[in-house]
C-alpha cells in the first residue's frame, strides 16, 4: 500500500520534461536549429545597420570598417553566416503557405502559388539590392 | 511453413503501469500477446485486459477512429491505438505509454480536464449576435463557405497534438493546437459572429503567440486537421487586425 494514497482522491503522476527534450525527435531538433539560426539573422542585420551608421562618420571610418570586413577570417565567417541564413530563410519561406491561405472569389489559391510568390518576392528584392550594390 | 517464418506468433507489449494506491512511481509490465496481422494495438490491449490482467486501465470507445479516446504513445509516438497496426511496430517489444502532457491518473489514463476547459475558454461553438427565429429557416451556406472550415471541423479531440507539442508540455497554460484549430473552425464559419470574442482569449501570450511553430501537431493528427496551419493563419489575421486598428482607429468597434 502506498502510504500517500487517499481513497477517491486522484494522485497524479506527472512526467518531467527533460532539458534535452529536443534531441528526442528529429523534427524537434530541426525546429530548434531553425530557431537558433535566427540569432545569425539578427547578427547580419546588425552588421548592415552598423555600416549605415559608419557611412555618417566620414570617409576614414568607412575605410576602416571596410578593411576590417575584408579580413580573410571575417570573410570566411560571413560566408558561413550566409549559409546559416539561407537555411533559415528557406525553412521559413517553406512554412509560408501554412499561414497564408488566399481566396480569389470562390477558389482557393493553391499553396504552391503562395510559395512561388514568396520565393519570387525574395528573388526580386535580392536583384534590386544586388543592382544597387554592384552595378550602380 | 515459410509464412510462419516472417510472421511472429506473439509480440511483447511493454505497458506503462501506474497504480497510485500501491506505488508512487510508474513501472512497465511486459505482456506477451498473440500476433495477428489484422490486429490493432487496441486489440492487443483488449486481449491483455480480457485474458492476462483485468486491472489494466485505458480509454477506448468506438475502435474506428472517430471517438478520439484511445490516443496513447506507441514507441514514443502519439497514435490512435485503434488505428495503428501491431504489424507496423514489429518486431517489438512495443512500448505503450499514456499521452504526454497530461497528468496520469492510472495506467494509460490521463486527466484531460485541462483540455476540456480550454475548449470552453475559446468558445468552440457558433456565436451569433442575434439568433434568427426558427421560422426563418436555416442559415444557408455555399459549398465554398463550407470548405473554408471543413478541415478544422474534422477534429475528434483525441489530443495527440497536445502530446506532440513541446510548448504545451513545458507550459501547460498554452491553449494548444486543437483548441485553437477549433476556434478557427468557428471563426471561418460564415454563420458565426464570435471571432472578436475569441480573439480576446487567443491573442494573449498563452494563446496563438505561445506557438513557436514546431509543427509536430500537424504531423501526428490522425484527421488531417493541420492545427499548426490554423494557428499560423490566426497569427496572420491577428496581425492584420492590429495594423488595421492602427491605421483606421475609428473603423473598429
Ligand atoms: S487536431 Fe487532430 S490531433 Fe489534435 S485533437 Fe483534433 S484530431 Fe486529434
Amino acid at each position: 500500500m502506498n502510504p500517500g494514497y487517499r481513497l477517491y482522491y486522484p494522485r497524479w503522476y506527472r512526467k518531467r520534461v527533460p532539458i534535452f527534450w529536443w534531441l528526442h525527435k528529429r523534427s524537434y531538433a530541426v525546429f530548434i536549429a531553425r530557431e537558433l539560426t535566427s540569432v545569425f539573422v539578427v547578427y547580419a542585420a546588425a552588421v548592415v545597420v552598423a555600416l549605415v551608421l559608419t557611412l555618417n562618420k566620414g570617409e576614414p571610418a568607412w575605410e576602416a570598417a571596410m578593411s576590417r570586413l575584408s579580413h580573410p577570417l571575417v570573410i570566411t565567417a560571413h560566408v558561413l553566416v550566409l549559409f546559416v541564413i539561407l537555411f533559415h530563410t528557406i525553412t521559413w519561406l517553406n512554412l509560408a503557405p501554412m499561414a497564408i491561405v488566399v481566396k480569389l472569389g470562390d477558389r482557393k489559391v493553391p499553396p504552391t502559388a503562395v510559395l512561388i510568390g514568396h520565393y519570387g518576392a525574395w528573388f526580386a528584392c535580392s536583384v534590386v539590392v544586388a543592382w544597387l550594390l554592384l552595378w550602380r | 511453413m515459410s509464412e510462419t517464418l516472417t510472421v511472429p506468433e506473439t509480440v511483447i507489449l511493454e505497458v506503462f503501469r501506474y497504480r497510485p494506491e500501491v506505488e508512487s512511481e510508474p513501472t512497465f509490465d511486459s505482456f506477451e500477446v498473440p500476433f495477428h496481422p489484422e490486429w490493432m494495438i487496441l486489440d492487443a490491449l483488449n486481449y491483455i485486459k480480457d485474458d492476462l490482467d483485468g486491472s489494466l486501465s485505458y480509454r477506448w470507445a468506438c475502435r474506428m477512429g472517430v471517438c478520439g479516446s484511445c490516443g496513447m504513445l506507441a514507441n514514443g509516438q502519439p497514435v490512435l491505438t485503434c488505428a495503428t497496426y501491431l504489424e507496423s511496430l514489429l518486431p517489438g517489444p512495443i512500448r505503450i505509454e499514456p499521452l504526454e502532457g497530461f497528468p496520469v491518473i492510472r495506467d494509460l489514463v490521463g486527466d484531460i480536464g485541462d483540455f476540456m476547459n480550454k475548449l470552453s475558454d475559446v468558445k468552440a461553438w457558433l456565436i451569433r449576435d442575434e439568433e434568427k427565429p426558427v421560422e426563418d429557416g436555416e442559415y444557408l451556406q455555399t459549398p465554398s463557405q463550407l470548405d473554408d472550415y471543413k478541415q478544422y471541423s474534422m477534429c475528434i479531440n483525441c489530443m495527440l497534438c497536445y502530446s506532440a507539442c513541446p510548448v504545451y508540455r513545458l507550459e501547460p497554460e498554452f491553449i494548444g493546437p486543437a483548441a485553437i484549430a477549433l476556434a478557427q473552425r468557428y471563426n471561418l464559419d460564415s454563420r458565426d459572429e464570435g471571432a472578436e470574442e475569441r480573439m480576446d482569449v487567443l491573442s494573449q501570450h498563452d494563446g496563438i503567440w505561445g506557438c513557436t511553430l514546431v509543427g509536430e501537431c500537424t504531423e501526428v493528427c490522425p484527421k488531417g486537421v493541420d492545427p499548426a496551419g490554423a494557428i499560423q493563419r490566426y497569427k496572420v489575421s491577428a496581425t492584420m487586425d492590429y495594423f488595421k486598428s492602427l491605421l483606421m482607429p475609428r473603423s473598429s468597434s
